[in-house]
């Protein structure tokens, strides 16, 4: 999928954004997140890859009332572990997802939507600490768990939504 | 005053990729510039060699997710040129819309998000949009309008997908352009207040004695045909660039420095474009420069800021006549017949010229490659442009200095990453 973008739910409750440059090892793991997640072809959930060019990224938080993007980072925390920042909470740390040469990234975004007040209902920032960002293909073995890890927690809770939007 | 004095900045923010700044004063004199690229290279060029003439455009677009059509674009001229092919009508009419779409977010973005701040004096677009909703509002929208027009021809915004040597692998139908004509419509009335908006700014004073250079086309604005012409002279075709233009090994960069071999620095992008090419702008881009104080050349780089501005007003209404007259060709592309050959592209990057150079085998094998993107063409002059505006400015504290040299670097849109894309190795040893 990468890249590309799911061309069906198009009123979508969900919207899952995998950030990163798959041709930077640990980089793609927001790309194989959402990859994996558009396999299971949820009900509508929409699922699309996005390089973190964060003036784009923006427009696309209109698109449904909760959005989740997973991107990759480097804290200086063990390889593999997950962080989870709700953009409704606090402000996301600029620093934290500014794995990427672009100007204007995904922590701006965000918070650019915030000043501006065009946050969705809930948006929601899965990062996963990588190693390796050197040119190629393929996560270490860490991040390649942890994108397992997370694909199932987004699952459930996408589920869970579902289930109460339904009662 | 002191008369000794360091200006450094170890991370320039608002650029595209990773840079540094180094400024020596001594004795109220400047005695070093450096523009420091120290990005990872890249090697792009090595990638290339080996795999065949149609792989070209998208493995050289993975050099920028800002100006991929800008690297499609010289790619496939170059190949095209190689192969003796030519590409018309309505095919070539939707390369233009494509690039118009690429010059139009490209613009906005830096114009909004990465420059504007700078005469503002606000730290990012964050802190400005607390002040300036509409304005950001704005340029968000009408980025958007650019990467909508690359998601139709292109079939996605980041590193389109359809654009290939000969053509496209799908054109679109024109139904596709319907529901965008209205907001295209939208957005060249947006891209008028935006020249407005910029025109109010405060500009330093600073000027200087450039050479531009950009493509210059009989009749159109140019955007991937025509001479490359300077206003010192220059005018040759494309496939003469090398035997006028050299790149040198800068120790400090890991982006080689080009030079005119007759004259050294140039200057291109959007001031060199206009300031060649001015007659080419439709009326309303023409009007809106004269509104914004602007002559028919442009030599202070702090106001590209409008420059890039008139040129999302062109871009605009370049798009809406391209859309308004598109007929779907009957085919999408034109056959290639691969061959040894070597051919030549150049295209008007929103950041200026970017020259690709492409040797092929029999079997259209790609021997070897060359490119060279606006960047690295640039980074001479920015240093020159710090070298003189510092001297000027030593009363300002070091950091109203600090930020205005930041700001300096900032008129250029540097693109970073497009630039590192080679690395001499030297080793010292005693």
């Amino acid at each position: 999928m990468e890249g590309g973008e799911s061309d069906r739910n198009k009123r979508s409750l969900a919207l899952i954004i995998g950030v990163g440059n798959e041709y930077r090892r640990d980089d793609g793991v927001g790309a194989e997140v959402a990859r994996r997640i558009d396999k299971l072809n949820l009900p509508q959930v929409r699922v699309l890859a996005h390089s973190g060019e964060g003036a784009s990224l923006l427009e696309h938080f209109r698109e449904a009332d909760l959005v989740i993007i997973i991107d990759a980072v480097q804290s200086e925390s063990l390889p593999g572990a997950v962080h989870l920042f709700d953009a409704g909470n606090s402000p996301i740390p600029v620093d934290f997802f500014n794995y990427s040469t672009h100007a204007f990234s995904v922590a701006e975004a965000v918070e650019l939507a915030r000043a501006l007040n065009k946050l969705p209902t809930r948006l929601l920032l899965y990062g996963i600490e990588g190693t390796d960002f050197s040119a190629g293909i393929g996560l270490t073995e860490a991040v390649q768990v942890s994108a397992g890890t997370v694909v199932e927690r987004i699952t459930n809770d996408l589920k869970q939504m579902a289930s109460s939007h339904c009662s | 005053m002191k008369g000794n004095r360091m200006i450094k900045v170890d991370y320039l923010a608002r650029v595209e990729g990773e840079g540094s700044l180094y400024v020596k004063i001594k004795d109220n004199k400047v005695e070093d510039v450096k523009f420091k690229i120290f990005e990872p290279p890249r090697f792009f060029e090595a990638f290339l060699r080996g795999r065949e003439y149609k792989e070209a455009p998208d493995i050289s677009a993975r050099i920028c997710g800002i100006c991929p059509i800008a690297y499609q674009m010289s790619a496939v001229t170059a190949m095209e040129d190689a192969l003796d092919m030519k590409v018309d009508g309505q095919l070539r009419a939707l390369r233009r819309l494509i690039y118009c779409g690429e010059w139009i977010e490209s613009h906005v973005l830096h114009v909004y998000m990465l420059h504007a701040p700078d005469f503002l004096g606000y730290e990012d677009a964050i802190q400005m949009a607390k002040d300036y909703p509409d304005a950001v509002q704005r340029g968000l929208r009408l980025k958007k309008v650019g990467n909508d027009l690359m998601t139709i021809v292109g079939g996605r915004e980041i590193h389109p997908v359809n654009v290939r040597v000969g053509g496209f692998y799908k054109a679109p139908n024109k139904a596709k352009f319907r529901a965008i004509t209205e907001e295209l419509k939208w957005a060249r009335d947006a891209a008028v207040e935006t020249v407005k908006f910029v025109s109010t700014l405060r500009f330093p004073d600073f000027e200087r004695d450039y050479e531009f250079v950009a493509l210059r086309h009989p009749d159109e604005y140019p955007l991937f045909e025509g001479r490359l012409v300077s206003n010192k002279g220059l005018d040759i075709e494309i496939k003469d660039y090398e035997q006028h233009f050299a790149e040198e090994h800068a120790k400090h960069s890991h982006a080689l420095h080009s030079v005119l071999k007759a004259r050294g620095a140039y200057f291109v992008g959007p001031l060199a474009r206009y300031s060649l090419n001015h007659d080419r702008l439709t009326p309303l881009a023409q009007q809106m420069a004269k509104e914004a104080g602007l002559g028919k050349t442009c030599n202070n780089p702090f106001k590209s800021i409008i420059v890039r501005s008139v040129e999302v007003v062109w871009a605009c209404e370049e798009a809406l006549r391209i859309i308004n007259e598109y007929e779907k060709p009957d085919e999408p592309y034109v056959e290639a017949n691969p061959r040894s050959a070597v051919g030549c592209g150049c295209s008007e990057a929103p950041r200026g010229i970017c020259y690709h150079r492409y040797r092929l085998d029999d079997n259209g094998i790609i021997l070897d490659a060359k490119i060279v993107p606006p960047t690295s063409q640039n980074q001479k002059t920015i240093e020159g442009d710090l070298a003189e505006f510092v001297p000027k400015h030593l009363e300002l504290s070091d950091e109203k200095l600090t930020w205005q040299c930041e700001q300096a670097v900032r008129n250029y849109d540097p693109c970073i990453s497009c630039a590192t894309h080679f690395l001499k190795l030297e080793i010292e040893r005693e």
